[in-house]
């Protein structure tokens, strides 16, 4: 449904001439300074931009916070100290990663905690198999004769191994 | 042809599709009552009435959407649609594209799919028993004639102007392209081809009805609905790709979101429904996952449509709207997940079977895709939720998603291969262990050569090439395995090649293809090489291995643009490979400069290179900036879909899909 982006295009047609970051006249002396800087763009949002990350951004105010981050990376502050100085200036908004804190606690728990109860509905599932005989239990072939008679018995995807090739 | 016709035909036309639309809507209105009325009385002619209207419905609808894209091509700005989303420059193919380019237009293409998928199940649908086949009728009737009474009520795109403006609103270049003209009516036919799933499992928790015919029932159209998203998803991902300059194929944008959850509620679908054709079990969870699909397919244009996220692409926002579809998706989803409720106790629970066998290896791809669509959900609408609770902002990018969604597709490919090796009910892992040796070794090579040899080293990506060359290597290793290839003589492989089923060769492609966009994804993300630098012509930059010549810029002035157009010699290794023309361009009608990307394919591998803006050199010379990227095995992204779709069609033409039960016998040989 991104197609129709009507919008989009008025919205980024000043953005989409340009990839931002690489611009030479922005870049950091240093190449390892540079090549942190340009990790953190990333992870930093462009906030007057729909849903863009500074690195990819040519509005003005991503070119400003391209030209911060480089600052307090070659003032020699580690990646944590810039995420930290970014969020007091700008508050949670300007980090795309999410803080893992106890109001987005349920963000970074849920997918863990999905599959955990989909493993222990499963587990529940399968465990009394163990003992199981192989033989058909009454319910079994009660619905296999119910299905070869729905199936006319010539069904050939009931039979017990559906994928070998038809011999 | 270029100026609004104020009389004759062209009037007559656009009246006629407003009545057509009108009368789709109470076909539709008809369909229902009338498959109703067959159901509860068990009359055949009821029932054959309403699919009657099905059919009818549809035929009204599509000549209504003709109208529509007659008002487009002759440009009738009289109409309201028409005079805000064209421009008599356009060229006449974005005139047709534009028709579904609106808000408006968009719903109506919505409802063509809707009902023609309805249309499909009540002519095609003889298979299924009678009474299921009403009720789903009735179902898909009632989906059509809610979607219908909005478009006519709320956005009726035949909305007539009193004063017809000469010229139209919007000839916005960056829409003018052949791939966006295509994606939206891919995209729609893939979520709403979900709606005969939805319909199928609400027919079948009213019948009381869930067994393995009916998982038979409902895999074609979810097959079908699955490759349509797909190539739609793909087409949109592509379009982004090589439009917007930058070489960014997804985003996690909420727009894409909104289209990929479908996506993977209909691949989880696949793959449980399997389970119960096969082996009856687990019904209740694939009528649940029956109905979440549609479901997600409709939050996804409530999403989109209604503003309250920002994105990228957001297109036709409409808060008053959005309301409205907000209470279509409530009361369709809620009455439905209600009715599931309910009757879901009453089903059993199926066939037992062991912790390693087929079913649960379906089952943990079930469980692993359902809680990548909970994540990519929350990942879409928790800033939403905590904005509401406690008012502040707060962004989930990118970064979260690589934090979460990635690990648990990871785990899922890892445990892809394995399936298809596993026997039902009760399956032996060392067999399966054996057989999948090789790809279990040559993915482990391709993970430590990529580690060795390729700059800079990185971890998660070389473990992710591993992965996809497991994936690539397991599929056939599986394919190999059904055709005792090398066991056997090559004259019975050939034999057991020509007597598998499609849909075993469609799961095998499928697999594969994944394989491939994983090694594609992996590989252009960790080692794309980007460069740029402002470049006087003779002058050249170095993208890795490259070097790119800027041989002249020249001024090319287009139609209804200004251009500049780079000449740009790609070397490697002192050798032309091939020449390129990035250009930008300038439309003083509406002040936009857009950048024309110039991609050279190289076997798989995309340099990729756009121009940027001129700047003042040394001594007031011009110079450009010109930005390269390196893409390697960037084909491949796009490809991997391709060839996922392309499975899923031919999974559709299995003959086990088309034969109805009483024709079956005739195919026995």
């Amino acid at each position: 449904m991104r197609r129709a982006g009507l919008a989009l295009a008025a919205a980024l047609a000043s953005a989409f001439c340009l990839a931002a970051a690489s611009d030479p006249a922005e870049r950091l002396p240093d190449p390892a300074q540079e090549a942190r800087a340009r990790v953190l763009f990333k992870e930093v949002r462009c906030m007057v931009c729909q849903n863009e990350s500074i690195e990819d951004s040519q509005a003005e105010l991503a070119v400003d916070l391209r030209r911060l981050v480089r600052e307090r990376v070659a003032a020699g502050d580690d990646d944590l100290a810039v995420r930290r100085w970014l969020v007091e200036r700008y508050g949670e908004f300007v980090m795309l990663r999410p803080a893992f804190s106890l109001a987005n606690l349920v963000l970074w728990l849920a997918p863990v905690a999905a599959v955990l109860v989909g493993g222990l509905a499963l587990a529940a599932r399968v465990r009394s198999v163990g003992e199981a005989p192989d033989l058909l239990t009454p319910e079994e072939s009660a619905r296999l004769a119910q299905l070869v008679r729905a199936g006319d018995g010539h069904d050939p995807a009931f039979k017990s191994s559906p994928d070998d090739p038809k011999a | 042809m270029a100026r609004p016709q104020r009389a004759g035909t062209g009037v007559m036309i656009v009246e006629f599709g407003a009545f057509a639309l009108i009368l789709a809507l109470v076909l539709s209105l008809a369909q229902t009552g009338l498959s109703v009325a067959g159901r509860v009385r068990h009359s055949v002619l009821l029932a054959g009435a309403g699919e009657g209207a099905a059919l009818a419905s549809f035929g009204v609808l599509a000549l209504s959407f003709a109208a529509l894209v007659y008002a487009f091509v002759v440009s009738d700005f009289s109409v309201a649609n028409v005079a805000a989303n064209s421009h008599s420059e356009k060229p006449v193919l974005y005139r047709v594209a534009a028709a579904w380019g609106s808000h408006e237009g968009s719903m109506l293409l919505w409802n063509i799919a809707l009902t023609g998928f309805g249309a499909v199940l009540a002519g095609r649908g003889r298979d299924l028993p009678r009474d299921l086949k009403a009720t789903a009728v009735a179902v898909q009737g009632l989906i059509g004639s809610v979607f219908l009474a909005y478009t006519v009520l709320a956005s009726n795109p035949f909305v007539r102007l009193a004063d017809a403006p000469v010229e139209g609103r919007s000839l916005n270049p960056l829409l003018q392209d052949p791939a966006l003209a295509v994606h939206p009516p891919f995209l729609y036919a893939g979520y709403v081809g979900l709606s005969v799933v939805f319909s199928l499992g609400v027919a079948a928790l009213v019948e009381g009805r869930i067994d393995a015919a009916w998982a038979r029932w409902v895999r074609p159209w979810t097959l079908a609905a699955w490759s349509f998203l797909t190539v739609g998803i793909t087409l949109g991902s592509y379009w982004a790709y090589y439009e917007l300059g930058w070489g960014g194929w997804w985003f996690w944008d909420p727009v894409e979101n909104a289209s990929f959850m479908p996506w993977l509620v209909a691949t989880a679908l696949l793959h449980s429904a399997v389970v119960t054709e096969k082996r009856g079990a687990l019904p209740g969870w694939t009528v649940f996952l029956a109905l979440a699909a549609f479901s997600f397919s409709m939050l996804g244009a409530f999403l989109v449509r209604s503003g309250v996220l920002t994105s990228v692409h957001a297109f036709a926002v409409d808060p008053t709207r959005g309301v409205l579809l907000l209470a279509i998706l409530l009361a369709t989803a809620g009455s439905a997940f209600a009715l599931f409720a309910w009757r879901a106790p009453s089903l059993a629970a199926g066939g037992v079977f062991a912790p390693i066998s087929r079913e649960s290896a379906l089952v943990a791809n079930n469980i692993l895709l359902s809680a990548a669509t909970l994540t990519v959900l929350l990942g879409t609408l928790f800033p939403l939720i905590r904005e509401a609770v406690s008012g502040e902002a707060i962004s989930v990018g990118t970064p979260y998603f690589n934090l979460t969604f990635t690990p648990l597709m990871a785990i899922l490919c890892l445990l892809v291969p394995f399936g298809p090796l596993l026997a039902w009910k009760r399956g032996d892992l060392s067999p399966a262990f054996r057989a999948l040796i090789v790809a279990m070794v040559l993915g482990v090579l391709a993970g430590l050569a990529a580690l060795w040899l390729l700059t800079p080293r990185k971890a998660f990506a070389s473990l992710g090439l591993a992965l996809a060359v497991w994936l690539i290597v397991g599929a056939l290793v599986e394919a190999a395995q059904r055709v005792r290839l090398f066991k056997a003589p090559l004259a019975e492989s050939l034999r057991r090649m020509r007597g598998l089923p499609r849909g075993a060769w469609g799961a095998t492609l499928a697999h594969a293809g994944l394989g491939v966009f994983v090694l594609g994804a992996c590989f252009e993300t960790a080692w794309k090489v980007e460069a740029a630098q402002t470049l006087a012509p003779g002058q050249s930059l170095r993208v890795g291995a490259w070097e790119l010549v800027l041989e002249e810029v020249r001024k090319v002035d287009g139609p209804n643009y200004e251009a500049e157009t780079a000449r740009i010699s790609a070397r490697r290794d002192g050798r032309e490979v091939c020449r390129l023309t990035p250009a930008q361009h300038f439309y003083p009608a509406g002040g936009e400069t857009t950048s024309e990307v110039a991609i050279c394919s190289v076997d798989v591998s995309h340099l990729y290179v756009v121009l940027g803006e001129r700047r003042e050199g040394a001594g007031g010379a011009p110079v450009w900036l010109v930005r390269g990227f390196w893409n390697p095995l960037a084909v491949l992204i796009f490809a991997g879909p391709g060839i996922m779709a392309l499975g899923g069609l031919i999974s559709l033409t299995d003959r086990r899909l088309r034969m109805a039960p009483g024709r079956r016998r005739e195919v026995r040989t």
